[in-house]
């Protein structure tokens, strides 16, 4: 059985005067999703997920949220997404409990049962002890936290997440990073990020957004495949000679970093590693560890969008 | 909903402290000048005891204090609406009532009653005070009750304008200086004397409160100001909009 779809956003198009800024940008997400929207600065990413959101209106396009139109029925549609713009839209001078109630109250909670809400989202945020600080005196890191739990507190089926994590410290970074992960697990979940490193943790989906279109969509495992080489390098007590090697079912490459630690570069569909160990564990090699090489996404980032550029450029 | 962005905006207000400064400092004004004008009352009383029809405690005392009342509130009321949309806008926070499932709409009806209430407070307690000399005398409450609601309606449209103006700006202090120029112009037209255009004269809203403030309740005033209002709300509300299509 295929997962929900809870957003489904076609064509979207809109102009800054004459010039377009989103182009014929089509998404879908399916619940318990976490999709990654990529790109560089001034990409298009806030701009989409403001008109996904519904605080912006395409000028042309349409976008469905859990199957209602965000145009035609806006409030019915809103209420099933939660959204943290770039910049958390807190008011310094309110206490966090009160904000926080506010935030539920926008988003039509019924009012028996706020209380529950205002828990489970502070729990969810870590924000059990700042109930009656003032959202001003909170470190940037609450602060973001606090932007989170006002996107969840409805508990909506789809969370907009623009740039979660900037200017957090590493700690800060790992904590809202489980918590996006956790969000995944009930919602689905749209983050946008310059942060290559964070789609790899915690992305199932990518797409590359570059001069308002969408020009690469898959999801991020595969994604960090591309533009390298599948390969691993392992180490062998008693290493044959590197002809032997060559031998194993889809080695491509074989290149020796010391007497006993080979980098073996092979085909991606062939399951190398696992004719390797079998081999060694009969011809007595002593296989001792065994290192996948980690697809670097930036380095297919780069290639992403580098193929784009010349493809444009060539057009 | 509309109550509760109104309740936002209302505690929001007391959570400042220069708004229980402005508040202390306009009770000390309008007590000052209770207290000249009901000195003065005192002065003429004798001599306007002998003159039959004379002018009533309310007509001399009241009125006039309104009247003053509402000149303060004119040059007071941009100082606080600026703040409505224009900091919002500001400090980004717009963006979570524009992605909230209310309608604009509701957004700017909520904001105009929420300032509305807190204004009513300041008018409520003046009221109060005048109300206060029915303790040693007979008031004209009819008068008083007029008096009142111009009061309350001349102060409706004026905030009415001043959030227009703050819904086109993020500088909050760019709105309440264009307010207030616009009010004073408003209020420029009635001063402009009896040689000026009787329908331009018509567009002041000071000229509309004087009829309530002489306890003259006409229903050209009474349209006037929910025409005013409904304008400038209508208006907040399409720039609003505007913000989600151009930006």
């Amino acid at each position: 059985m295929s997962a929900q779809i809870t957003l489904n956003a076609r064509n979207l198009t809109r102009r800054l005067g004459r010039r377009e800024v989103i182009r014929n940008v089509s998404l879908q997400l399916k619940r318990g999703e976490v999709l990654g929207l990529l790109g560089q600065n001034g990409a298009g990413k806030s701009t989409t997920m403001q008109l996904l959101s519904g605080v912006l209106i395409p000028h042309a396009g349409q976008i469905e949220i859990c199957g209602i139109d965000l145009k035609l029925h806006a409030k019915q549609a809103k209420s099933c997404i939660g959204y943290l713009p770039e910049n958390p839209p807190l008011y310094r001078d309110m206490h966090v409990d009160d904000y926080l109630i506010y935030a539920a109250k926008l988003h039509r909670v019924p009012r028996s049962r706020i209380k529950e809400a205002l828990s489970i989202a502070k729990n969810r945020c870590g924000l059990q002890d700042a109930g009656r600080k003032l959202i001003g005196t909170l470190s940037k890191g609450y602060q973001q936290r606090v932007g989170i739990a006002q996107a969840i507190i409805h508990q909506p089926d789809i969370v907009i997440l623009d740039e979660p994590t900037v200017g957090l410290d590493p700690s800060q970074l790992r904590d809202i990073r489980a918590l996006i992960r956790e969000l995944g697990n009930s919602y689905s979940v749209i983050l946008s990020t310059h942060l290559l490193g964070e789609v790899e943790n915690i992305c199932d989906r990518v797409e590359i957004m570059q001069r308002g279109q969408l020009i690469y969509g898959d999801t991020s495992v595969r994604m960090q495949s591309l533009g390298h080489q599948a390969g691993f390098v392992v180490t062998l007590k008693s290493p044959p000679d590197v002809t032997a090697l060559y031998d194993v079912p889809g080695v491509i490459n074989v290149e020796a970093l010391s007497p006993t630690r080979f980098k073996i570069l092979h085909k991606i569909e062939a399951n190398t590693a696992e004719a390797l160990l079998t081999l060694s564990a009969r011809q007595g090699w002593q296989a001792q560890q065994l290192t996948p090489l980690q697809g670097n996404i930036e380095d297919a980032f780069v290639h992403i969008t580098q193929t784009d550029q010349t493809k444009n450029n060539k057009t | 909903m509309i109550l509760t962005i109104a309740n936002k905006e209302f505690r929001s207000l007391f959570a400042a402290p220069s708004t229980w400064f402005i508040l202390g400092a306009l009770q000390f004004i309008f007590a000052w000048f209770f207290f000249v004008r009901l000195d003065a009352f005192q002065q003429v009383q004798s001599q306007s005891s002998q003159i039959a029809n004379a002018p009533g405690v309310t007509q001399s005392v009241a009125s006039p204090l309104l009247g003053t009342v509402a000149f303060i509130l004119m040059m007071l009321i941009p100082i606080f609406t600026m703040r409505l949309v224009a900091e919002e806008r500001r400090n980004l926070t717009l963006v979570m009532l524009l992605a909230a499932p209310i309608s604009c709409r509701e957004i700017i009806a909520g904001k105009f009653l929420g300032m509305l209430l807190f204004l009513s407070l300041i008018i409520g307690t003046c009221l109060i005070m005048v109300s206060t000399l029915a303790l040693g005398t007979a008031l004209d409450f009819g008068l008083l009750i007029t008096d009142a609601l111009g009061l309350f309606l001349l102060t409706a449209s004026y905030v009415a304008l001043g959030l227009y103006f703050s819904t086109l700006t993020a500088q909050p202090i760019v709105a309440a200086s264009s307010t207030l120029a616009a009010l004073f112009g408003l209020w420029l037209i009635d001063m402009a004397g009896s040689s000026a255009n009787v329908a331009l004269k018509a567009l002041s809203p000071t000229i509309h409160f004087q009829n309530f403030n002489t306890g003259l309740l006409l229903s050209t005033d009474f349209a006037y100001f929910v025409l005013f209002c409904t304008l400038f709300l209508l208006l907040a509300i399409r720039r609003l909009h505007n913000t989600r299509i151009y930006g």
